[in-house]
């Protein structure tokens, strides 16, 4: 179901994800201004709508500034990787019938490719910026992220074996009866919780945890660079929302509203669940974080999908 | 208890003869000279032999007695003086040695106490006084290129003294060099058999250091091998500046010392300068000084909670005990103008009475604040991850508490029900009931939990305050009140005469000493004010807190993960004024 045109639709969607993370700045921020009883930005046009505007056009103008010290080419390259890699799992992300670049047979496990190569972004960044804080939290970095997508993955393929197939639409159609979330509520669980760990955001925001590591990874950027960053963390947030709303909640499945306004509130929904995450829980430490994710989440994501597969076997014998 | 054991001046002659002698103060202090050789010996004795021992060393200092008019008939140049603080007796004693100007030595005392090594150097840097056997004898407060020790009385005192400072290439280079780390002097290695450390270097700016404090760790992968603070970025000299501003002038410093304790501060101050010119503060003003030091024990431990809770991660508290705190400055700006350093606190009381409606808002605060209080706890004390980074980090004992200096609620922690304000009662708090909390294990958490149980305790006592505040006067009649009360001046030329004295000059402290210390927001904060008979203090020592807390950094953190030294800095609640001072 590819869409006929398929430039104007990548056009698009690249156009609708860029202004939905910059837009996301503005809601996050307000999101934990309410939240914490304060105003947030409410000054740059109404509502503070603006605010986004404005701090983009100060970051482009800021002064571009690569560290005499550091490694210059990767350094230059690292902020890239993690754009890239976001923005090419969007084009198997079918947002409603018809509204999707490239229907991969695949697409599940070209996303999970895309998000292991967007981990070199951090740990590049760590290594080149030969700065100590930096360099501690792209190991972090490196080690989180290789402890959680290990169950990442395991953790999706209850799914795919439930739909029988690693494409996206086929997965959402495969929901038409019910939402995956309620066989598959452990892969649920467990997805939620790497998802968050893969976009680096609190509580999982070691590498870059302030109060320890200054900034961690990203310590010696500024300007654009630093902006490729920020908004690649964002669009991963974007990303893994979407992913969860098709693998769990059905796409851009219901009833009345048209199939993108469906998706679109799933998709909000879970962004906002990340930004209140974000706002409520504290930071676990590192090893804490890995014998979490070795000792109980990889586990976990076994049984699910020894009980998943064993259950569908007698189901369709 | 006090009653079975000895006095331990008796006890010291007993031993010592005719080498001892001893000294009568205004504080009651028990108060012994001995000569330096004999010094090590008496502090052994009286840490570890003595019936009742004196199990921790409170402080440790000196004073410059060279300009000295009124001073003892011991001849001297310098005296070291150290305080003890014996917790079975509940008594301080006070012992001194004199040291001549061509022999500034005295034995080390690091080999008792662990403590006294940061002490002995502040008195190394502040007044050139040798400490023979002292394992790192380095400048602690000062930069190390600086000529001269401050706290001697020919060192220049104002910036007009010392000509125009300017910073050339030169010395920029210079001072950069002296700022690198060199693990060797601090007997580190770089490397063992399998591993190259990291070493890195933490602050002085840094988000997780709360204010200019370095750390330097030396790691193991992310594991901590060993560090080192290093302080004195914030030194102001506050204790020079205490020679030179009059016994009343001097109040407005003493609020910058621990900057988050405000009016806390001043009342450390003023009950050793109350002893000194023996005033006794009315009722009225007593309360109403146990009032505002509650609340800004609460303020203080507001900041402590939400930015506890932001060292290990978590971004909402902060922004909650932030907005308390300003519902609580409201109330001290109503009453004293002014926020964070109010400066309200006089000589013989406080500098003005309450204002009319002031009960209302106390009111208002004390119904407001306990639901907030159950939501923090719901939403930090029994968060699990918030728990897994603070259980079981960085613990200690009583025993290892009360070795190296540790007072308040970090002592509580341990389980040692010790509080100056119910065990020394001052400015009336024997008056009220309140409990002290305390907790178990000593390690960060419990750290937490007595703060927040005291933030309760701090509001019940305000609750008493406001309850039965007592009518009268707000400041003492005395004549050294200070400044003194004006009702008759216009009417004889006695009371004007000496309150136009009073006023431009300040009063003159009858000549003596006196330890004045209370229970502040982070633990005993006293002062030791020597009086030479005239409008200045002679010398004016700040015993802070913070400063032994801050030495038991790399005790608490060697062998741990980077994340828990932010877990063990934020648990012990420090202030680099109140440090560095």
């Amino acid at each position: 179901m590819t869409s006929p045109y398929p430039i104007v639709t990548m056009i698009v969607i690249l156009a609708a994800a860029l202004t939905l993370a910059a837009g996301l700045i503005w809601v996050e921020r307000r999101l934990l201004a309410l939240w914490q009883d304060r105003y947030g930005p409410n000054r740059v046009g109404p509502f503070g709508l603006l605010q986004v505007l404005a701090d983009m056009i100060k970051i482009f103008f800021k002064e571009d500034w690569i560290p005499p010290f550091a490694d210059k080419a990767v350094f230059i390259v690292a902020p890239a990787v993690i754009l890239v890699t976001v923005l090419m799992s969007f084009a198997v992300v079918p947002f409603a019938p018809g509204i999707i670049i490239s229907d991969l047979n695949v697409g599940l496990l070209f996303v999970l490719g895309m998000s292991s190569l967007g981990v070199y972004s951090v740990v590049l960044a760590g290594w080149a910026s030969e700065n100590k804080y930096a360099l501690l939290g792209g190991v972090r970095a490196a080690a989180q992220m290789m402890s959680y997508e290990v169950f990442m993955g395991l953790a999706l393929m209850g799914v795919v074996l439930l739909a029988g197939s690693f494409n996206l639409t086929s997965i959402v159609t495969a929901q038409r009866h019910v939402w995956f979330v309620v066989p598959q509520f452990i892969g649920f669980v467990l997805f939620l919780i790497a998802g968050v760990a893969e976009t680096r955001r609190l509580p999982f925001d070691l590498p870059e945890a302030e109060s320890e590591l200054i900034a961690g990874f990203h310590s010696e950027y500024s300007g654009m660079k630093f902006g490729m960053f920020f908004v690649g963390e964002y669009l991963g947030v974007i990303l893994i929302s979407c992913l969860i709303t098709i693998l769990f909640f059905g796409g851009w499945l219901g009833p009345v509203l048209p199939p993108i306004v469906w998706f679109l509130i799933k998709m909000m929904f879970f962004i906002c669940f990340f930004i209140l995450l974000r706002a409520a829980l504290p930071r676990p430490r590192f090893d804490q974080l890995m014998s979490w994710g070795w000792k109980v989440m990889l586990p976990l994501a076994l049984a699910n999908l020894l009980v998943t597969g064993a259950v569908a076997l007698v189901w369709s014998s | 208890m006090t009653a079975t054991v000895s006095n331990p001046v008796a006890a010291l002659r007993e031993r010592y003869g005719a080498d001892l002698v001893s000294e009568e103060t205004i504080d009651g202090v028990p108060t012994c000279r001995l000569p330096r050789a004999r010094i090590h010996e008496t502090l052994k004795y009286l840490k570890n032999e003595i019936d009742g021992p004196y199990r921790m060393l409170y402080d440790l200092t000196a004073i410059d007695e060279r300009t000295r008019l009124k001073r003892s008939s011991a001849r001297s140049d310098f005296t070291v003086v150290y305080h003890l603080f014996s917790f079975e007796r509940n008594a301080y004693i006070r012992i001194k040695t004199a040291l001549e100007t061509d022999a500034v030595s005295v034995d080390t005392i690091t080999d008792l106490w662990p403590s006294a090594n940061w002490y002995e150097r502040e008195v190394w840097d502040m007044f050139g006084i040798r400490f023979s056997g002292h394992p790192h004898l380095q400048r602690i407060l000062m930069p190390r290129s600086w000529v001269g020790h401050p706290l001697r009385k020919d060192h220049p005192a104002r910036a007009t003294e010392m000509g125009p400072f300017s910073l050339s290439a030169e010395k920029e280079a210079t001072e950069q060099e002296l700022l690198r780390f060199r693990p060797e002097e601090w007997g580190m290695r770089r490397s063992s058999e399998d591993t190259d450390f990291i070493f890195l270097n933490i602050g002085p700016q840094h988000p997780g250091t709360h204010g200019v404090l370095r750390i330097v760790l030396q790691l193991d992968g992310e594991e901590i091998v060993d560090c080192v603070p290093e302080i004195g970025f914030h030194h102001r000299g506050a204790e020079k500046m205490g020679e030179r501003q009059s016994w009343h002038t001097y109040i407005p410093y003493t609020d910058r010392v621990d900057y988050l304790g405000g009016v806390m501060n001043n009342l450390a101050y003023l009950t050793a300068v109350e002893k000194l010119a023996g005033i006794t503060v009315p009722p009225r003003g007593q309360v109403i000084r146990v009032m505002l030091s509650e609340l800004f024990r609460i303020i203080s431990h507001l900041v402590w909670y939400g930015t506890f809770a932001q060292d290990v991660g978590q971004m909402s508290p902060v922004f909650y005990t932030f907005n308390d705190r300003e519902r609580a400055f409201a109330m001290i700006e109503a009453i004293c103008g002014a926020r964070m350093h109010p400066n309200w606190f006089r000589i013989g009381g406080v500098a003005a009475d309450l204002p009319r409606g002031w009960d209302g808002m106390f009111r208002d605060f004390i119904r407001y604040f306990p639901p907030r209080l159950a939501e923090y706890d719901k939403e930090v004390m029994r968060n699990r991850i918030f728990q897994a980074r603070t259980k079981g980090i960085g613990v200690i004992t009583k025993e290892l508490g009360i070795e190296w200096g540790l007072t308040g609620p970090g002592l509580r922690a341990s389980g040692f029900e010790w509080d100056f304000r119910k065990k020394q009662p001052y400015s009336g708090y024997e008056q009220f009931e309140f409990d002290i909390p305390t907790a178990t294990r000593g390690d960060c958490y419990d750290r937490a939990v007595v703060r927040v149980e005291e933030m309760r305790q701090s509001l019940r006592i305000i609750e008493q305050c406001v309850d039965h505040m007592p009518d009268g006067a707000y400041k003492s009649d005395h004549p050294l009140a200070s400044p003194p009360i004006k009702d008759r001046t216009m009417h004889d030329i006695e009371t004007l005469i000496t309150h136009f004295l009073s006023v431009s000059w300040g009063p003159v402290m009858p000549a003596g000493e006196a330890l004045g210390a209370i229970e502040a927001t982070k633990g005993n904060n006293g002062y030791y004010l020597v009086s030479d008979g005239s409008t200045v203090s002679y010398r004016t020592r700040i015993r802070t807190p913070s400063f032994p807390h801050m030495q038991m950094l790399p005790l608490l953190c060697r062998g741990r993960m980077v994340p828990d030294l932010l877990a063990v800095l934020g648990a012990m609640d420090f202030v680099l004024a109140d440090i560095d001072r």
